[in-house]
């Protein structure tokens, strides 16, 4: 590997490499567990769970350095399917999937599921409209196509512009997701901890770009899954006697069912569509569907998971891959709900109605994080009722272990496993954003006799410049973690997936027509974004409602989708048809084998 | 550009846009369809499971895994069909 390219041995022993790698981490958790037995000290585990998961991915990355254009963007395009998928399943589980999800499904029960139907289902999307027609297609970035595909700079510029602003987005929620995580168990401050986490982010890409990035996210995959499964499949035999959670927890739910009869809580986990008092919503109604569509479109969108997709050897590989995908991250999703179920009964059965004074040290612990954990003792009768207890969804998985007073070592762990998720999101995130920036705006717009030597300095600055931003912003506490991060699905899904699927599924679309459509869609998504979230009384003086049809801000995509679809339409059957050159380059990438029909026009 | 004619191309593609339709449409299905029974869905309840709830929290999921896969087996016999598989 040290030459620069991926050799063929080492393709061929990735099973080896990495089912070595898995043993060693679980042998190295078992290890921890008995010495915290004989008496390690918990602020030493958490410090080797940190310390040691981001030297392991800062070796592979510096390992994977590399100074060829190819395996800088795309890995060498040797990356087997089912690798592929293993790595884009760490790409896209982030601090939102991994931290944040089981403490939403925790504090809303059903209304919550919208985002596991919505960031799992989108893949289906992925796989028949985009993957293999993007991989055919065959360049570096998501951009490119556009660039190609709608005939110069102004559509490529466009693409640029709707990724960074979804990317950064996305990106300054994981940095904030990486300074919970490090602030907690390294027990330092939350602004220091962002530049610790920083760190670690940079380590594993700037080296190696997209190769590294692939390797070390393989490795992020295996102490995530690990990480997220464990503690639950704990739970789930020592309550029920089985090790499969997804079964067991029915039996939970109906425990939760009855204490919240006894506690008089109004709005039961399961119920659907439910508002506060446990009435039926239309408000709730219609934001589900809004927001499970803005999800999966958005996944469809969002050019960091698919340019996964042009790492691999072929056409049929991508689409094998993006099955893999799937499965890997049905994994930690379809366990999501236990983990919130079994988070929910605990704090139930063995929290609420206890001593104030006699709470546990995780209390202590997490009350010191930021303000996420907070107890009162509003009535001053000395016990927790519910309402006192204020727990930040941001921090359910993470303290779960405690709460249920499982051994540190499982805490480390998952500590582990959310600094895996949120790291190698960023990494995937902060790829796309640099690689736009130095390849589609640098390289094809400002330079394009800049010599590979050249470009690949640059997108190193600016991966770096882009990272020191975004750490300073996740800095200020913008919004919780699921926000930013369901924000940035809809810029996306607003801004791309129009000109994308348009462009492969309907020859017809003229490059004025997406060029336009990619501005109204993204357009009026920001605007809405930016007014109901900013300026929500100018909004209210505007249009004399608080929000349209009360579709909440997370959603904005909704109404950019349709926009961007129907002015695309439109506005190319009002312009001239693509050229023939077009049309035959259109074909080209729609079958899987032979060239790519580079168009006079397409060739830059 | 590959050997097919455009007859052969339009072919090729016709099957292909069949296939995404009818992902499409069971995408759809389980995506949204199913989930607007969800209040009615879960009166039945199954191993202390609400239905409408476990069908979101995981039966659609298991589909949306079954729909990826299925297409990358379909595609590949279409591709094959037509003599468009590479290699």
């Amino acid at each position: 590997m040290a030459t620069g390219k991926t050799s063929a041995s080492f393709i061929n022993s990735l099973g080896k490499i990495y089912g070595g790698y898995a043993g060693g981490f679980v042998g190295f958790t078992i290890l921890l567990a008995i010495l915290e037995q004989v008496g390690l000290p918990q602020r030493v585990i958490g410090y080797a769970f940190v310390v040691l998961t981001i030297g392991v991915y800062a070796y592979i990355g510096i390992l994977s350095r590399t100074m060829e254009l190819s395996e800088y963007y795309v890995a060498g395009r040797v990356v087997p399917p089912f690798y592929n998928g293993m790595a884009t399943g760490a790409d896209w589980m982030s601090a939102a999937s991994f931290i944040s999800m089981a403490g939403g499904l925790y504090l809303g029960g059903y209304n919550a599921l919208g985002y596991v139907l919505g960031w799992t289902g989108g893949y289906v999307l992925v796989a028949i409209l985009l993957a293999p027609y993007l991989r055919k297609f065959g360049q570096y970035t998501v951009p490119d196509f556009l660039g190609v595909r709608y005939e110069g700079n102004v559509a490529r510029f466009c693409g640029v512009v709707v990724l960074f602003c979804a990317s950064f987005t996305y990106i300054v929620a994981q940095t904030f997701g990486i300074g919970i995580v490090t602030s907690r168990f390294l027990g330092i401050g939350f602004e220091v901890a962002i530049f610790v986490g920083l760190a670690g982010i940079l380590v594993c890409s700037m080296l190696g770009g997209m190769r590294a990035v692939t390797w070390t996210q393989v490795a992020q995959y295996i102490v995530l899954i690990i990480a997220y499964l464990v503690p639950v499949i704990w739970l789930s035999t020592t309550k029920y006697g089985l090790p499969i959670p997804e079964l067991t927890y029915g039996q939970a739910l109906q425990e939760i069912a009855k204490l919240e009869q006894t506690l008089g809580i109004v709005k039961p986990h399961t119920s659907a569509f439910t508002d506060a008092r446990g009435q039926f919503s239309w408000v709730e109604f219609n934001n589900f569907w809004a927001l499970v569509l803005c999800l999966m479109v958005g996944t469809a969108s969002l050019p960091h998971i698919l340019m996964r997709y042009f790492t691999t050897p072929n056409v049929r590989d991508a689409r094998k891959s993006v099955g893999w995908s799937i499965f890997f991250i049905f994994l930690l999703y379809f366990t999501a709900p236990a983990y919130a179920a079994f988070a929910k009964l605990e704090v139930y059965q063995d929290v609420i109605g206890k001593d104030i004074s006699a709470l546990p040290a995780w209390v202590q612990n997490w009350s010191q994080v930021g303000g996420l954990l907070s107890i009162k003792d509003a009535n001053g009768d000395g016990k927790l009722q519910l309402a006192e207890f204020i727990i930040n969804q941001d921090i359910i998985v993470l303290s779960m272990p405690e709460i249920a007073g499982l051994p540190y070592v499982i805490s480390g762990l998952v500590a582990a496993g959310g600094l895996a998720a949120a790291l190698s999101t960023a990494d995937g995130l902060l790829l796309a954003i640099a690689n736009a920036l130095s390849h589609d705006v640098y390289y094809k717009m400002i330079d394009p006799k800049a010599s590979t030597a050249r470009r690949l300095i640059v997108a190193r600055v600016l991966l770096v410049g882009v990272a020191i931003v975004a750490a300073a912003v996740a800095g200020t506490r913008p919004s919780g973690i699921i926000q930013m991060v369901a924000w940035a699905f809809s810029l996306a899904a607003a801004g791309l997936f129009a000109p994308l699927v348009m462009g492969i599924w309907w020859k017809r679309t003229t490059a004025t027509g997406a060029i336009l459509g990619m501005i109204s869609g993204f357009g009026i998504c920001l605007f809405y974004l930016i007014m109901t979230r900013y300026y929500p009384a100018t909004f209210k003086e505007w249009f004399g409602v608080d929000l349209w049809f009360g579709i909440r801000n997370i959603s904005s995509a909704l109404f950019g989708l349709p926009l961007a679809f129907g002015v695309t339409w439109i506005v190319s059957l009002m312009t001239a048809p693509p050229s023939k050159e077009m049309q035959d380059f259109v074909d080209s990438v729609r079958i899987p084998s032979g060239q790519v029909a580079w168009g006079e026009k397409a060739h830059e | 550009m590959a050997t097919l004619t455009p007859e052969k191309q339009n072919a090729y593609w016709r099957k292909t846009s069949r296939l995404m339709w009818t992902i499409l449409f069971l995408w759809f299905v389980f995506s949204f369809g199913i989930h607007f029974f969800a209040p009615a869905l879960n009166k039945i309840v199954i191993a202390g499971f609400p239905l409408g709830f476990y069908m979101a929290a995981q039966g659609s999921l298991i589909a949306f895994v079954v729909l990826c896969f299925w297409n990358s087996s379909a595609q590949n016999k279409i591709d094959e069909e037509f003599g468009v598989a590479e290699e």
